[in-house]
């Protein structure tokens, strides 16, 4: 090919090279008539005026784009590397780790009731269902029974926060889409139910709610009035988020179709929870292995079609409302009674107790200063939480802070996934999927 | 779509076993047995070395060099049907010559069952397991996350590399017993060695393997790629 | 800036001097820059754990940031003002946490949210910094685990009134502090092991077994 008309030369960087300087090679590229850009394959510097145009080969240049570890939509501190072939992903390669922490060594440097604060903040979206996961996993580990009000209670408590975490999950997943408002209503309506925690246990958010056998504190009064009132409010919220979304053509628009697994895969690459049911696998822990009675509540399990992002909503929204659900037959049945089981060699006996009664002092002491022991063993309780199957091994050597403490966390078995997902998706599909998986990085990291 | 959507609902396999419970006063020793301890027992022999049930829970302890070929076999035996590893972690006591225990969490949802597969490993030894990758998917960065923590290495990982420290991290392996809480090096030592790790200024060789773009940088590039030293800000 | 550079030689920082030579033009200018400053913060969410929930709960609707000029969150670190470090920050996180404190033009500031970006919080191990002052300069520290969102806001507060009570002819306060070339610490390595000895009843919580 000779010379052209050129309308102007634009200096670009061509292909990946550097000089001996260790600077890119800049390969001047031109305009030509038809429009087109055109570019020059040459290594070799060329002047002005007369140029070569070759055959464009855009399609043969992959980029390498780091998404991370600090950005706004990884939900936490993750980086995902990803080879795009203009804006398709070809490939993702995710990197975590960045808020390790340590989680699992403090537990073995700690005794039972030490650790229940470290199950807060690992997945800190589900503080109480995290507290109760971990008793009940202690709890069997110590062979103690709850009493049937704390079983009441710590079902409350899970569903309470499973609704919070999906309401973080809803509100940063519409950001990420785009829509801005829903999250403003689900951190409010999150706010109604932080009101409940800190009356309580105190806190809003890092709970320690619950002691191996029982529960930290009880219910104060006026608290089911409080849990009925945000019960009857609630569910307008979902619908108002509901009617929003869900026929929403933007938002059908940006997630049918995304990040879909089938059946099989989602199996296999260990994924549960929302993520699972959406792809079509009706595997919940409340029904399958059951925990706090859960076979007694009548509720039922979402299940959607072709795993995409679409579906992984809807699951969520259903969810909640199944939550409400369930929320509403535990607070119709709470019994009376003690909270704390009578097992005073692992949960503290009531002060007044321990202030009278000889025996009584003598377990308050060995417990505050050396901490409850449970006999030689391991077990494995998993709970249903609302990223999916979270499970805590316990491996006990009888002394009183455990030889391992293993957090078995979903998403990290979720996000390993996330390659297989995105492969083929548009770039700012990868944000959505990311953002549908719903993932909590402290729990990831532990 | 179109046809009649019919999820895959689990406990398929056993249409006649009651709903499940909440387990209530579980015995702490002799509870029941899970039937694939019988069934390993009756396929592998010599290779299962005991069977405990702790707190309701069949563990099965197997000669290490088997566990690949004996996890093969849960997930594809139509008796067994192991579809879902939940976790491979490890365990080591604080009691000095007990071995390293490597534990897999299986369950079978067709079944609605629940089994702990160990190994163990003598700590003079090496630390190597077959890796389950091939069988079950979620096992990539659950190996990675062992190896990390412990120093075991997966044998058939197709990535085997430190996931949640840094891959330059010289401490050790964190959840080793002779690992110090606080970890071996004093604070300002632990920051600056990771400062200057800096993990996401490094791209890694497989990152930058992709497609095209290795093979069109010069020579001299590549080989100063391959020295680790930094690229791309 | 928290830990501000040492005044170089004959440079002065400024305090209040009624005889100062001062004029009555610089210090209206001070005014007027400071109230600016303090009133349009963009905060930089540097969000890792349990503190960015809560650091989102008072940006949302309930506690609301926007009052204090500070909705408009700035992700990337050239547009924004006040860096708030939201949640622990283990050792893998650090030189990101530091590269995004140097991408951060001046005039900035630190909030240090948390117990654990304050001082390591309840991760007194391997894996996480004992305080995010041992890698960039703090000016505000808002104690809690995490922090009510009326704790930050006072935290912001305090900031505010940090903000105006600077000066113009203050040189110090707008410096760059730069880390020992070798060791890319801002402070001296024995001043970091000192201030992350465990200390109290936390010297008993290494001990793995009774």
């Amino acid at each position: 090919m000779g010379t052209t008309n050129k309308r102007t030369v634009e200096m670009a960087l061509g292909t990946p090279g550097v000089d001996a300087q260790g600077r890119p090679i800049r390969t001047p590229v031109t305009v030509t008539e038809e429009g087109t850009l055109a570019q020059l394959q040459t290594g070799s510097p060329v002047t002005f005026e007369t140029v070569q145009l070759a055959e464009p080969d855009l399609a043969g240049e992959h980029m390498l784009i780091n998404i991370g570890p600090q950005h706004p939509a990884t939900h936490g501190v993750l980086r995902l590397v990803l080879e795009l072939d203009g804006e398709t992903v070809v490939r993702c390669i995710p990197h975590v780790g960045y808020l390790h922490c340590g989680f699992e060594k403090i537990g073995e440097y700690r005794q039972y009731n030490q650790i229940i604060p470290w199950t807060d903040r690992e997945d800190y979206l589900n503080s109480m269902g995290n507290n109760v996961a971990f008793a009940l996993g202690a709890e069997r580990l110590f062979g103690v029974e709850i009493t049937p009000r704390c079983t009441v209670l710590r079902v409350i408590a899970s569903e309470l926060s499973r609704i919070i975490s999906h309401l973080v999950w809803l509100g940063t997943t519409c950001i990420d889409i785009g829509a801005f408002t829903p999250f403003l209503w689900a951190f409010d309506e999150r706010e109604n139910v932080y009101r409940l925690f800190d009356a309580w246990v105190g806190a809003r958010l890092t709970t320690s709610a619950t002691r191996v056998g029982g529960m930290a504190a009880d219910i104060p009064d006026g608290w089911m009035d409080g849990l009925r009132a945000f019960l009857s409010t609630f569910p307008r919220t979902i619908d108002e988020i509901d009617r929003m979304l869900t026929t929403n053509a933007i938002w059908v628009g940006r997630t049918v179709g995304l990040g879909a697994m089938s059946p099989d895969e989602a199996t296999n690459y260990g994924l549960s929870g929302p993520l699972l049911r959406a792809s079509g696998v009706a595997y919940d822990v409340r029904k399958d292995f059951p925990y706090l009675e859960y076979e007694t509540y009548e509720f039922d399990v979402p299940v959607g079609t072709h795993g995409d992002v679409y579906d992984r909503y809807l699951v969520r929204m259903e969810e909640l409302r199944q939550s409400v659900r369930i929320l509403q037959q535990a607070a119709d049945r709470l019994p009376d009674g003690p909270v704390n089981c009578s097992d005073h060699r692992v949960i503290l006996p009531p002060k007044s107790d321990a202030m009278s009664d000889m025996e009584s002092m003598i377990h308050h002491f060995k417990q505050v200063m050396e901490g409850p022991r449970p006999p030689i063993g391991e077990c494995y309780v998993a709970v249903e939480s609302p990223k999916g199957e979270k499970g805590y091994y316990f491996v006990s050597d009888g002394t009183a802070k455990p030889v391992r403490w293993r957090i078995r966390p979903p998403s990290f078995v979720n996000l390993s996934a996330i390659p297989k997902m995105v492969e083929g998706t548009l770039l700012s599909d990868v944000i959505a999927i990311n953002a549908s998986i719903d993932i909590v990085m402290g729990e990831i990291d532990r | 779509m179109s046809g009649a959507f019919t999820p895959v609902m689990t406990g398929s396999a056993d249409p006649a076993a009651p709903r499940p419970v909440t387990p209530k006063a579980v015995p702490y020793r002799n509870g029941a047995v899970s039937p694939s301890a019988a069934a390993l027992r009756a396929q592998f022999g010599d290779a299962i070395r005991r069977v405990a049930v702790v707190w309701g829970e069949t563990t099965v302890v197997v000669e290490p060099g088997r566990e690949g070929e004996i996890v093969r076999w849960l997930h594809d035996d139509p008796s067994q049907r192991y579809d879902y590893l939940s976790d491979v972690t490890a365990v080591e006591f604080r009691d000095v010559e007990a071995p390293i225990e490597v534990v897999w969490h299986l369950r079978s949802l067709p079944f609605r069952r629940f089994l702990r597969l160990k190994v163990e490993l003598a700590k003079g030894g090496p630390l190597e397991v077959d890796s389950v990758w091939p069988v079950y998917k979620s096992a990539d960065w659950l190996e990675r996350e062992c190896y990390d923590m412990f120093g075991i290495r997966f044998r058939g990982h197709p990535d085997l590399r430190r996931i949640l420290m840094w891959e330059q991290y010289r401490e050790g392996h964190p959840l080793r017993k002779d690992f110090p809480l606080r970890g071996r090096f004093s604070r300002s030592e632990q920051l600056r060695q990771a400062l200057m790790a800096n993990p996401e200024a490094r791209y890694s060789m497989e990152e930058l393997s992709i497609a095209d773009a290795f093979d069109d940088l010069p020579e001299e590039i590549r080989h100063r790629l391959a020295t680790g030293e930094r690229t791309g800000e | 800036m928290g830990l501000t550079a040492p005044p170089r030689a004959g440079e002065q920082i400024a305090t209040y001097d009624p005889a100062s030579q001062e004029s009555w033009v610089a210090t209206r200018l001070d005014l007027l820059v400071n109230w600016g400053r303090a009133n349009s913060l963009w905060p930089m969410p540097f969000g890792t754990a349990c503190c960015a929930i809560e650091f989102m709960a008072t940006a949302a609707s309930r506690f609301d940031l926007a009052r204090f000029g500070m909705e408009r969150m700035s992700f990337s670190p050239r547009q924004a003002d006040v860096l708030i470090c939201a949640g622990r920050v283990p050792f893998k996180l650090a030189p990101v946490l530091r590269r995004i404190w140097q991408q951060m033009p001046q005039p900035k500031w630190c909030i240090s949210m948390g117990a654990c970006a304050s001082s390591g919080g309840m991760f007194d191990n391997y894996a996480v910094v004992q305080g995010i002052d041992t890698i960039i300069p703090v000016d505000v520290y808002v104690p809690g685990c995490p922090p009510r969102p009326e704790g930050l806001l006072y935290g912001i507060m305090m900031l505010q009134e940090k903000v105006k009570r600077e000066r113009m002819s203050d040189t110090t306060l707008r410096r760059e502090m730069e880390p020992d070339p070798t060791s890319g610490l801002y402070i001296p390595a024995e001043a970091i092991d000192e201030l992350s000895e465990p200390f109290g009843n936390s010297v008993q919580q290494t001990r793995s077994v009774l």
